[in-house]
């Protein structure tokens, strides 16, 4: 593995943000104090359609999504993999990814798998890895300076819409 | 490596451009350019939902002042970005500042370690009121980094030290520090209110908390109070049991987690949505406003700061009446050295103390001297000030405390503001000459 400081220019987290209309989120749990949850929550409150992956909850709904089991029982088209789980866990999920046809892979923070990653880009994907979609969001549109976090962004333009929220 | 972007094209602003822009992006409503004063105390929901969304911290939003507001985030996010933070907590005061940071992190019976030489009104705080919540605070000599070590037990949670402390001009090595604190496990608190950003970014050597008085330079115009604590992100809470706090569910959040929920801002939300929500030392937003102003110009000010308040150093040390001058930037300063290395741009800024032949009534009779210096308890003002600490900011010490504090009764403490140098100095001259003419009586 390779283990350089990631780097992912802004434009490129905005482009994704910008293009992905369905989330599937593997290891989203039902239990509202998990931070899976709070992404989930955010994400679908900016317009996202997110879809719970957990094979605990197959079939049950969480925020109003149905969860399957896996990613190839989910019947729409998934633009984007969004993982929440252990490191050893990761390189199944993305080989299921490039299966269904996603776009992008997504680990969140605190995950790497370089190798998957590596594969992952091989078959034609996106991968960000290390990095919170909500985080991201927020951090982009401007709403995560509101709780006095350093967002990184300089810029004298008015508009800070990422995406219009229920475009899809 | 494959999929990330190209890092060496990306340049990071610089310290003036961040010092006018960050934080501080037009209004996207308005489109008003300059940060409006948000004067409101609450935000309208869009709906149930939302509104619960906010309340478990599950969605950015405002939702009260006393938590949040928009000019006061603007200005959070500024002092982070100044300081290559993660992200900042603003208070009422410095004293509010302090307070938010030590209640996120002590509990009754648990202690630090804070340097002995600190602001008269800091070492009273730690002294007397902590003491009332049971947080023990234990003084160390910060010139010798291993008295820190040695004041360190199993209930020890933080250091704190003031970088370049007031008064005195005492510059720490707060990367020999840091080291005793990582060793420890715990984080380095700084107060880095005298040394402001531009001069000293004290996360670039270890320090994993940086707290300000906002009163002084970052305003700089003795318009307004504040304070501010800014955290690193890079301290890991998690790798012992010290911090419950943050890496147990906590009853006042229905059990929430922060440091898991909240990942490398997790103890700034926990400072904002338990310490600042509880005890409510809140920013006002006219304040924050104001302060804001006062950074854009922060490089500018304390460029000229510095300049002027080395030139007065230098007449000081050659002055009949003057036994000693402290400034960290003379080559006489047991501190030079480190003052070059930590603060290149500005070894040892513009507050300092000087030792009068006369003694206790030279000192009283030169402030009572001075026309154009201000006769006042404040430090970082475009004004240059003057005081006798021993009288007034450091009068609740005992004489011991007064001598180890580097303000004892023949002490003068100068804050040298961005007027004209030779203006500066004749007032000085004349309330000098004042003042040997007392003692001389
Ligand atoms: C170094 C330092 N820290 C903290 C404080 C306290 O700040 P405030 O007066 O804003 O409460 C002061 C005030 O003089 C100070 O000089």
């Amino acid at each position: 593995m390779t283990m350089g400081a990631l780097f992912y220019p802004d434009w490129l987290i905005r482009r994704i943000l910008r293009e992905v209309d369905v989330i599937a989120m593997v290891g989203a749990s039902a239990n509202w104090i998990r931070p899976s949850y709070f992404a989930m929550k955010y994400l679908q409150e900016k317009g996202y359609r997110v879809i719970p992956v957990n094979p605990r909850e197959a079939g049950k709904e969480i925020i109003g999504g149905t969860a399957y089991a896996k990613l190839s029982d989910i019947p729409v088209k998934v633009d984007m993999v969004d993982i929440f789980r252990r490191i050893e866990d990761v390189p199944p999920v993305v080989d299921e990814a490039i299966a269904i046809g996603a776009k992008i892979v997504w680990m969140q923070i605190g995950i790497r798998h370089d190798g998957a990653a590596r594969k992952a880009e091989a078959a034609g994907l996106t991968v960000i890895m290390d990095r919170c979609p909500k985080i991201e969001f927020g951090r982009l549109s401007g709403e995560l300076g509101w709780s006095g976090i350093n967002t990184g962004v300089i810029t004298s333009r008015r508009s800070k819409v990422i995406r219009r929220a229920g475009t899809r | 490596m494959a999929g990330a972007g190209d890092e060496t094209k990306f340049r990071p602003p610089g310290f003036a451009t961040l010092a006018v822009h960050a934080g501080a992006s037009p209004d996207p409503t308005t489109g008003a350019r300059n940060v409006p004063i948000y004067q409101t105390t609450s935000y309208v929901f869009d709906s149930v939902d939302h509104a619960a969304s906010l309340f478990n911290l599950q969605t950015f939003g405002y939702i009260y002042s006393r938590l949040g507001n928009p000019t006061v985030s603007a200005l959070e996010e500024k002092v982070s970005a100044l300081e290559g933070g993660r992200g900042a907590v603003a208070a009422a005061s410095g004293h509010a500042a302090q307070l938010l940071a030590f209640y996120v992190l002590m509990d009754p019976g648990s202690n630090f370690v804070a340097a002995k030489n600190l602001y008269g009104g800091s070492i009273t705080q730690f002294t007397h009121t902590f003491k009332k919540f049971d947080w023990n605070v234990r003084f160390v000599d910060p010139t010798k980094p291993e008295e820190f070590e040695a004041a360190i037990d199993g209930d020890t949670r933080a250091l704190f030290c003031e970088n370049l402390a007031n008064p005195g001009g005492i510059v720490v090595d707060i990367e020999r520090v840091s080291a005793i604190a990582k060793k420890a496990g715990i984080p380095l608190i700084v107060d880095s209110t005298m040394a402001t950003p531009y001069l000293w970014r004290p996360f670039e050597h270890g320090a994993d908390i940086v707290i300000h008085s906002m009163t002084k330079f970052l305003s700089g115009h003795g318009t307004a109070m504040g304070g501010i604590v800014v955290e690193s992100g890079r301290f890991d809470w998690a790798q012992n049991d010290k911090f419950a706090s943050l890496t147990q569910p906590d009853p006042a959040y229905h059990g929430l987690t922060f440091y898991e929920t909240f990942g490398d801002f997790g103890f700034s939300t926990k400072a904002r949505a338990v310490a600042l929500r509880d005890l409510g030392p809140t920013l006002a937003p006219m304040n924050a406003f104001l302060i804001l102003t006062g950074i854009e110009t922060l490089p500018l000010r304390i460029q000229r700061h510095v300049a002027n308040a080395t030139a007065v150093a230098e007449w000081l040390e050659k002055h009949p009446a003057v036994a000693w001058v402290s400034h960290a930037g003379l080559k006489s300063s047991p501190f030079h050295a480190l003052a070059k290395k930590y603060m290149p741009k500005g070894p040892g800024g513009s507050v300092f103390t000087i030792g009068l032949k006369g003694g206790f009534k030279a000192g009283v009779a030169a402030v009572e001297g001075v026309e154009l210096f201000s006769h006042l308890a404040n430090i970082g003002d475009t004004r240059s000030l003057i005081i006798h600490p021993a009288s007034t900011t450091h009068r609740q010490l005992t004489e011991a405390q007064q001598i180890a504090a580097g303000a004892g009764p023949d002490v003068l403490r100068l804050s040298i503001g961005i007027e004209d140098i030779d203006d500066i100095i004749a007032d000085l001259d004349q309330a000098l000459a004042h003042g040997l003419n007392r003692a001389a009586e």
